[in-house]
C-alpha cells in the first residue's frame, strides 16, 4: 500500500497551462472494494434470515396437533448455547485486535479459541436437534416445527461454514502470515461472525423466549 | 416397470433409461437438430483449432467486456428456445379447438409454458440486461474491470449452468409442469411427484447465486469505481438505472433463493412449508415469490430505461432532457417496486383494505414512469433527430411501453383484476411491457453499442426489416390475447370448446409468425454485418457522436479500456471533452495493473452444475460428492494470492500507437 496516499488526493481538474485536465496523467489507484462489496452480501443474507424468520412468523404457532415451543424447548440449555456464540464474538474481537498489532501468534491462538466456541455452539445445537427428533418432534411434524428447524439449521450451517472459513484463514495466516490480503480476509469472516451473533440474538429472542411465552 | 437392484438404485438414484423421451417424436427431433447444431459448431471450432483460444481468451477471461458478450449470447441462444416454445403455443391453440386435440398433449404443453416462461425471464432477458450492464458500466463510470473481475466470471457461469440444466431437461426428463412460479401446493411432492419441479428448483438456484453476486459486484463497482470526478449526479443515466436495478438484485434474489429452498425441503424431506396439511401454508409461498418477483420485473426493465435514455440523447444530438427528474424517477420506482407484489393475487382474498392499499401503490408507479416517457418526448423535440435502427427501436418501445403500461393500471384495479386474474389479458399485459419494454430495449442497446464492441456497425437495412417485423408481430400476437382476455379466456389452456375463439388465435399465432421472421432478420443482420464488415467498419471509436465515456476508447476497446483514467467535470463527460478541446495523448504511457484470469469459475460452476443434476435425480453419492468438491475448489482457489499482473507499457505503446494510426487515416 506504498501510494495509498495518492488516491486521497483528488487529481487535479486543470493543467499547469489552464486548460481543463481531462485525464489522470499517471497510475490511477482504485480504493479496494471488497468489504464494500462482503457487506452487501452479507445485507443479501440478512434477507434470506428475514424470509425464515417472517415464515417462523407465519406458521409458527400452527402446531398441527403436535408439541408446542413449550413443550419442545429447553431455555437452559438454549442460555449455555448463546452464551457459547456471544463468547465466540468476543474472543474474535481479540483476535482482531492482536491483527492490529500485528501478533500472529496471538492471532491463532484467539482464532482458534473462537473456533472452539463456535463448534461447542454447533455441537449443542445438534444434541437439541437430535432430543427434538427423538422425542417425535421433527422438522415433518408441523409446520411450526419444520419453521423452528430451518430457521435454527440454517442459522447452524452458517455457523458451520464460518468454522470451516476460520480454519482456513489460520492456515493461511500461519503459512503467509498477516499480510494486507489476509487481514483484509479475517477483516470479512470478523463481519460475518458477528453478523452470525446479531442473527442469533434475533432467533433467541423471536424464537426461544417470545415461545417459552406462548 | 421392472423392479432395479439396489445397486443400480445407488448409482443412478431416480434415473433410468425410461426418463429419456424417446416415446416423444417432438422431443427426437428436438434432439436430433440440436445434436447436430452442436456437434457442427464442435467441429467448426475443432477445425479452426480454436479450442485454446476460446478456453484462454474468453471462458477463462474474467474482462468484463467479454463476459457481457458472453452473456449476450446466452441470452440469443436462450432467445431461440423459448421462442420456440412461444411458436409451439401458439401453433397448439390455433388449432386445438373442438374435436382437435392439436399436436401437443397436455402434460407436453403444460411444460413448455413452464419453460417458456421460466426462459424467458431467467435465461434471456436476465443475461441480456446483465450483459448489457457487464459491457457498458465499467467503460461508463471510466473504469478499468469490475470491482470483482474473478467473481464476474463465475457468476456468469453459474447463469450458464443454470440454461444448462434447463435444457438438459428437455432430453432428460422433464421440466416443471407447474407454471413459471410454481406455485404449491400444485409444485409439491403430493402433486407433482416427477422430477420436472426439481429441474426448475436447482436451475434457478444456480443461476440465483451468480445473478445474486453478479449484483453485488457492479453495485460495489458503481459505487467505489467511478473515475475521479464522476459524482453521482454526474454519471449516465444508463448507470444510474444499473446501480437502481443492482440494488434490487440483491435486495430481491435472497428472497428467491430463500423460498425455493423452503420448497425443496418440503420436497425433499417433507417439511410443511406449502402443504395442505400438517400447517402449511401455500399463500405464504404466493407472497414470498412475488416479493421476489415484482422488483425483478424492474431489475429487467430499469436498465433499459437507461439504454432509452441513451439513445434518445444520442440521436437526438442534445442532453438527457430532466436528467436530475430521470435520476429521481429510477429512485422511486425502485423503492415502489417492494411496495407492489400483492397486486399479482389480489383474489387471494386479504380484503378490501389490504387490496386498496396495494392497487394504489400499483397505480403511483406509473407517475415516475410517466415523467420518464415525457423526458425522452422533451429530448427529442427540437432534437436534431437521427433515425438510425436504435431509435426505430426506441420509438416503437415508448408508443408500445404505453399502452402496456395503461393496461397495466387497469390490472391494478383490484374488482377488475378479480374479472381479468389469470385470463389472457393478463398475458398481453406483461408480453406488452416486457416485449415493447425489455426486448425492444435490449434490441436497441445491441444495435448502439456493437460498434463499440466490435468496430463495425450493424447492417441498417436488416435492422429496420427485424424491427418492423417484431414490432407489426408483437401488436398482430397479442391484441387478440387483450380480446380474448376481455372475453374471460384464461391462460395455460391446450384446447378450447367455443370454435368462435379460434380466428383470434389464428391471428395470434400469425403474430407470432412475423416475430419469427423478426428474429430471423436479426441473425440475418449479424452475419450480414460480419460479412460486410470491412464497410461498415468504425475506426473512430465514436461511430454515432456518443456523449459518455465508453465512445472516448477506440472500438473494441483496449483490454485495459482507457490508458489513462479520465477526470469528470460534466454530465454526458465525452461530449465534454470533445467541445473543449480534448486531445488525447500519444506518448506518455505507463505500465497497467490488471486482474488475470482463471479457470476458477467455469470449474467451480461445472461442479455446481453436477450437482444439481445429482440433486435432481436423488443420485446421493453424487450430489455428496460434487459439494464437497464445491466447497474444497472453492478454498483451494483461495491459497491462490497471484491474481494481477502489470501491462507492460510497451505492450501499451503498442496498442496505442495503433489507434493513432487509425485515427490518423480516418481523416
Amino acid at each position: 500500500m506504498a501510494s495509498s496516499a495518492s488516491h486521497h488526493h483528488a487529481p487535479p481538474t486543470v493543467n499547469a497551462d489552464g486548460t481543463p485536465a481531462f485525464l489522470v496523467m499517471g497510475e490511477h489507484h482504485v480504493e479496494p472494494s471488497t468489504m464494500l462489496g462482503f457487506w452487501l452480501y452479507l445485507m443479501s443474507d440478512c434477507l434470506v434470515f428475514a424470509v425464515l424468520f417472517a415464515m417462523y412468523g407465519v406458521v409458527g404457532a400452527n402446531y398441527a396437533a403436535g408439541p408446542g415451543p413449550k413443550e419442545l424447548f429447553d431455555l437452559p440449555l438454549v442460555a449455555v448455547n448463546t452464551s457459547m456464540l456471544l463468547f465466540s464474538s468476543i474472543t474474535y474481537g481479540f483476535a482482531m485486535l492482536e491483527m492490529a498489532k500485528g501478533r500472529k501468534g496471538a492471532v491463532l491462538g484467539w482464532l482458534a479459541i473462537t473456533g472452539l466456541f463456535g463448534a461447542a455452539f454447533i455441537g449443542l445445537e445438534l444434541y437439541e436437534f437430535h432430543h427434538l427428533i427423538h422425542e417425535g418432534a421433527g422438522p415433518q411434524r408441523s409446520a411450526f416445527l419444520s419453521a423452528f428447524f430451518t430457521l435454527v439449521g440454517t442459522h447452524g450451517l452458517h455457523v458451520t461454514f464460518g468454522i470451516i472459513w476460520l480454519i482456513t484463514l489460520m492456515v493461511q495466516v500461519t503459512q503467509r502470515g498477516l499480510t494486507p490480503e489476509n487481514q483484509r480476509r479475517l477483516n470479512c469472516l470478523s463481519l460475518f461472525w458477528h453478523f452470525l451473533d446479531v442473527v442469533w440474538i434475533g432467533v433467541f429472542t423471536f424464537v426461544y423466549l417470545m415461545g417459552a411465552l406462548r | 416397470m421392472h423392479e432395479r437392484s439396489d445397486l443400480m438404485n445407488f448409482l443412478f438414484g431416480k434415473l433410468s433409461l425410461e426418463a429419456i423421451p424417446y416415446h416423444e417424436p417432438i422431443l427426437v427431433w428436438t434432439f436430433v437438430v440440436a445434436a447436430v447444431i452442436g456437434l457442427g459448431v464442435f467441429g467448426w471450432v475443432t477445425r479452426a483449432g480454436k479450442w485454446t483460444y476460446l478456453w484462454n481468451d474468453w471462458f477463462c477471461s474474467i474482462d468484463h467486456k467479454k463476459i457481457g458478450v458472453m452473456y449476450i449470447i446466452l441470452g440469443l441462444v436462450m432467445l431461440l428456445r423459448g421462442f420456440a416454445d412461444a411458436i409451439m403455443m401458439r401453433a397448439q391453440q390455433a388449432v386445438a379447438f373442438g374435436d382437435s386435440m392439436g399436436y401437443l398433449p397436455p402434460h407436453h404443453y403444460d411444460q413448455i409454458f413452464t419453460a417458456h416462461g421460466v426462459i424467458m425471464i431467467f435465461f434471456v432477458a436476465m443475461p441480456f440486461v446483465t450483459g448489457l450492464m457487464n459491457y457498458v458500466v465499467p467503460l461508463q463510470i471510466g473504469a478499468r474491470d469490475v470491482a470483482f473481475p474473478v467473481l464476474n466470471n463465475f457468476s456468469f457461469w453459474m447463469t450458464t449452468a443454470g440454461a444448462v440444466l434447463v435444457m438438459i431437461s428437455l432430453f432428460i426428463g422433464e421440466f416443471a409442469k407447474t407454471g413459471w412460479l410454481a406455485y404449491p401446493p400444485l409444485s409439491g411432492i403430493a402433486y407433482s411427484p416427477d422430477v420436472g419441479v426439481d429441474y426448475y428448483i436447482w436451475a434457478l438456484q444456480i443461476a440465483g447465486v451468480g445473478t445474486l453476486l453478479s449484483g453485488v459486484n457492479l453495485l460495489a463497482t458503481i459505487v467505489k469505481m467511478r473515475a475521479p470526478g464522476m459524482t453521482l449526479m454526474k454519471m449516465p443515466v444508463f448507470t444510474w438505472t444499473a446501480l437502481c436495478t443492482n440494488v434490487l438484485i440483491v435486495a430481491a434474489f435472497p428472497v428467491l433463493t430463500a423460498v425455493l429452498v423452503l420448497l425443496s425441503l418440503d420436497r425433499y424431506v417433507d417439511t410443511n412449508f406449502f402443504t395442505n396439511d400438517f400447517g402449511g401454508n401455500p399463500m405464504m409461498y404466493v407472497n414470498l415469490i412475488w416479493i421476489w418477483g415484482h422488483p425483478e420485473v424492474y431489475i429487467l426493465i430499469l436498465p433499459v430505461f437507461g439504454v432509452f435514455s441513451e439513445i434518445v440523447s444520442t440521436y437526438s444530438g442534445k442532453r438527457l432532457f430532466g436528467y436530475a427528474s430521470m435520476v429521481y424517477a429510477t429512485v422511486v420506482i425502485t423503492i415502489l417496486s417492494y411496495l407492489v407484489w400483492l397486486h399479482h393475487f389480489f383474489t387471494m382474498g386479504s380484503g378490501a383494505s389490504v387490496n386498496s392499499f396495494f392497487g394504489i401503490t400499483t397505480m403511483i408507479i406509473s407517475i415516475p414512469t410517466g415523467a420518464k416517457i415525457f423526458n425522452w418526448l422533451f429530448t427529442m423535440y427540437r432534437g436534431r433527430i437521427r433515425f438510425e435502427v436504435p431509435m426505430l427501436w426506441t420509438v416503437g418501445f415508448m408508443i408500445t411501453f404505453v399502452v402496456g403500461g395503461m393496461t397495466g393500471v387497469l390490472l391494478a384495479v383490484p374488482p377488475a383484476d378479480f374479472v381479468l386474474h389469470n385470463s389472457l389479458f393478463l398475458i398481453a399485459h406483461f408480453h406488452n411491457v416486457i416485449i415493447g419494454g425489455v426486448v425492444f430495449g435490449v434490441f436497441a442497446g445491441i444495435t448502439y453499442w456493437f460498434p463499440k464492441v466490435t468496430g463495425f456497425k450493424l447492417d441498417p437495412f436488416w435492422g429496420k426489416m427485424s424491427f418492423w417485423f417484431w414490432f407489426v408481430g408483437f401488436w398482430f400476437a397479442f391484441t387478440p390475447l387483450y380480446v380474448l382476455g376481455l372475453m374471460g379466456v384464461t391462460r395455460r389452456m391446450s384446447h378450447f370448446d367455443d370454435p368462435s375463439l379460434q380466428i383470434w388465435f389464428q391471428i395470434a399465432a400469425f403474430g407470432a409468425v412475423l416475430i419469427a421472421i423478426g428474429i430471423a432478420s436479426f441473425l440475418i443482420q449479424l452475419v450480414v454485418s460480419i460479412k460486410n464488415r470491412d464497410k461498415l467498419r468504425d475506426t473512430s471509436g465514436d461511430p454515432w457522436n456518443g456523449r459518455t465515456l465508453e465512445w472516448s476508447t477506440s472500438s473494441p476497446p483496449p483490454d485495459y479500456n482507457f490508458a489513462f483514467t479520465p477526470v469528470v467535470h460534466e454530465q454526458d463527460a465525452w461530449f465534454d471533452m470533445k467541445k473543449r478541446g480534448y486531445k488525447r495523448p500519444e506518448s506518455g504511457f505507463i505500465a497497467i495493473h490488471m486482474p488475470k484470469g482463471t479457470p476458477a469459475g467455469i470449474i467451480l460452476a461445472g461442479i455446481s452444475l453436477v450437482s444439481g443434476f445429482a440433486f435432481i435425480w436423488h443420485i446421493w453419492w453424487l450430489a455428496g460428492l460434487s459439494f464437497f468438491a464445491l466447497v474444497a475448489g472453492a478454498i483451494y482457489h483461495t491459497f491462490n494470492y497471484n491474481r494481477d499482473f502489470y501491462i507492460p507499457a510497451e505492450q501499451v505503446v503498442k496498442t496505442e500507437d495503433e489507434r493513432t494510426r487509425a485515427l490518423a487515416q480516418q481523416v
